[in-house]
């Protein structure tokens, strides 16, 4: 395991991905320390969504090492639920479990996972919902509850889980946008704390304010990479070039 | 349009109350009054007769020879024979018997009702009950009954983190046992030797080929809805799976039965399995029947089910992943919540017909409340009063059927997700 904060926490080397015949990630080559933010970015279907996936393996790469905490990503089904436990992820539309009310939500993964007494599990799920700042919610469904607060229950699930990277895709693309702010000042919140995150989003004000280093992605590679007021101010390639300019 | 100036402003006559409502359910514009003028002409032409038939000019108590002197409905072919309609070929003095049975049975149903009552007392009582209305129906060797309720009860109350259960609750068990027999026996040489007094008499054993009747039907639909259920659940997470032998394996099962009508199961399960059992082994003729009524109904209930667990969004199953939940956890708490509530409509459909199909049983030899209601039927006595007997048959069914599909959408309305509010 990581002693080291060197040492990479996440580590992918010369990973292809294709989906059937389509090659979505090319000669992907990034290593992660701990505690460092990464913001990921590129026009839509560039594999930025699909390369965060591949870290938890919800998607499968078909060449190349990923390796999470020191443990390698295969078909292994007791690594990847080893690697799962380490790794939070927030959706873009946060997936909460309609069934269950925001406590429930969050004492879940505790409870069967980690195998936390109900009791703890639950004062944990209190604690983050504070962290969060939602903890009057914790008795309503998720239905019953905004967008915004949505999002953050969902960052508190995943935090439950004490996780030592965290993912987010997009997780503010679906939010109004008085909502997107409550959900990104939790992020911030998140990162000065010293969370390893890596966010796949369009806010470049949080890459801005947060980011260690910022990843532009086109057509399945990573096209550049550099620490965030370097790849505003000076992007080196052409596409980068053009992809700012369409969104700043 | 100014609004008219009049000291009191009250609604029109014809738009509240029972005018109101007439003009906006029932009149409510041409073709609606054109159906409601219909449907009332009809009801006038065809209600009277059929009151004046079933209830005005009909007998309830006669015999069927009177029956044919008057013109009503002749209800005593359901009077006079309701007890071989009910209880079948039971033996006719031992009718108590399942007539206890059917009252326990719905007792217990009555009382598992609301989900906040389960809890292991129920569960036990449930086993008590069981083991009751199975010795009722049999009757036979008492010891036998007793000894497997007790060693069934103390399987249920290990507790694997305390180990006394062994001594304590085994001893207990062993205790009664031998209480039991020894007391049987004395009491059953007591009675050999024709002391007088109270002597333990055993219910008379009653073959199941003589289990007929309501009680027949009640129990094949009881056992077939609730095993039939849990293992149709199973074939869709099969069929589901990605392993290939366990996938074609399920595959195979689930077409397979489709395919075949449940009369045809029936009559294989009677007819063509026995033939390969070794010789003089027999399986008992009702079991034969459940499990072909259970296999029928579970393959059904798995594709309705595969249906629900398709319509969750694949964002469930990846927040249940993330989380690092393994496959059961995934399943049991967030996916077939969420998915075996979808399909609950077409699910209580499928045990609904399931309770209905029972009356095939007739094909292997067994007489379930429909089949004693045709045999009643055959006799020249009552022959030509079928319409009667099946209003009657109907109306159980209909009550029962009813009842299931009411319990259902009280589910339905339980487990409806807190939105919006």
């Amino acid at each position: 395991m990581n002693t080291d904060l060197n040492d990479a926490i996440i580590d992918i080397i010369d990973m292809h991905k294709w989906f059937d015949d389509f090659h979505v990630l090319k000669d992907i080559n990034l290593k992660v320390k701990p505690q460092e933010k990464i913001v990921v970015c590129g026009p839509s279907g560039s594999g930025k969504s699909t390369l965060i996936r591949c870290i938890n393996r919800l998607e499968e790469h078909q060449k190349g090492q990923i390796i999470v905490n020191g443990t390698e990503l295969t078909g292994d089904l007791k690594n990847i639920e080893k690697v799962r436990t380490e790794v939070g992820m927030v959706f873009q539309h946060f997936n909460l479990f309609p069934h269950l009310t925001i406590i429930e939500n969050l004492s879940l993964g505790p409870i069967w996972v980690r195998k936390t007494p109900k009791k703890e599990a639950e004062e944990l799920a209190m604690h983050y919902l504070e962290v969060v700042h939602i903890p009057e919610q914790a008795h309503k469904y998720p239905g019953q509850i905004s967008g915004g607060q949505q999002q953050r229950v969902a960052i508190a699930r995943s935090l439950c889980m004490k996780p030592k990277i965290m993912l987010f895709d997009e997780p503010t693309s679906a939010l109004d946008p008085e909502m997107i702010k409550e959900v990104l000042d939790v992020m911030v919140e998140l990162a000065k704390e010293g969370m390893t995150m890596i966010v796949v989003t369009h806010e470049m004000s949080f890459a801005k304010e947060v980011a260690d280093r910022v990843i532009f992605m086109d057509y399945g590679e990573i096209v550049e990479e550099n620490e965030p007021y370097a790849f505003f101010d000076n992007p080196q390639h052409d596409r980068t070039k053009l992809f700012l300019s369409q969104i700043l | 349009m100014k609004p008219s100036e009049t000291e009191e402003l009250k609604p029109p006559a014809t738009e509240v109350g029972i005018l109101g409502w007439m003009k906006h359910h029932l009149f409510n514009g041409a073709f609606s009054s054109i159906s409601t003028i219909v449907v009332f002409l009809v009801a006038v032409k065809l209600v009277p007769p059929i009151i004046q038939w079933a209830f005005i000019d009909s007998v309830w108590f006669t015999s069927g020879k009177e029956c044919y002197e008057v013109s009503g409905a002749c209800w005593s072919v359901v009077t006079q024979n309701i007890r071989f309609n009910i209880f079948g070929y039971f033996p006719y003095a031992e009718h108590w018997r399942p007539l206890v049975a059917m009252l326990i049975l719905f007792g217990m149903l009555y009382n598992s009702r609301d989900w906040q009552n389960w809890h292991r007392k129920l569960g036990y009582a449930w086993v008590i009950a069981l083991f009751t209305m199975a010795y009722l129906m049999k009757g036979g060797g008492l010891s036998y009954y007793i000894i497997s309720l007790l060693v069934l009860v103390c399987i249920l109350t290990y507790d694997s983190e305390k180990q006394l259960w062994l001594k304590r609750a085994g001893l207990l068990c062993l205790i009664i046992a031998a209480v039991v027999l020894i007391s049987m026996g004395i009491l059953g040489t007591l009675a050999y030797f024709e002391f007088s007094g109270f002597y333990f008499d055993e219910l008379s054993s009653v073959p199941t080929t003589k289990w007929s009747g309501l009680p027949l039907t009640l129990l094949l639909s009881f056992f077939g809805i609730l095993a039939s259920y849990p293992l149709g659940v199973m074939l869709a997470l099969g069929r589901q799976s990605k392993m290939p032998i366990i996938k074609s394996l399920c595959v195979v099962y689930i077409e397979l039965i489709r395919g075949v009508p449940l009369i045809t199961m029936l009559f294989m399960s009677s007819v063509m399995f026995p033939l390969f059992l070794p010789e003089g082994v027999t399986i008992d003729v009702v079991l034969r029947a459940q499990v072909a009524i259970i296999l029928f109904t579970a393959a059904y209930i798995a594709e309705v089910v595969r249906g629900g667990l398709q319509a969750i969004d694949s964002g469930q199953y990846e927040a249940a992943e993330s989380l690092g939940l393994p496959y059961y956890q995934k399943m049991r708490l967030i996916i077939l919540p969420q998915a075996l509530k979808i399909v609950i409509p077409p699910s209580v459909g499928i045990l609904i017909s399931a309770f209905k199909d029972t009356s095939l049983v007739v094909i292997i030899g067994l007489f379930d409340i429909l089949n004693t209601t045709k045999t009643i039927l055959t006799e020249p006595e009552w022959t030509g009063f079928s319409t009667e007997a099946y209003i009657f048959i109907a109306l159980i069914y209909y009550v029962c059927c009813l009842t299931m599909s009411q319990y259902s959408r009280r589910i339905e309305k339980e487990l409806e997700y807190h939105a919006d509010v």
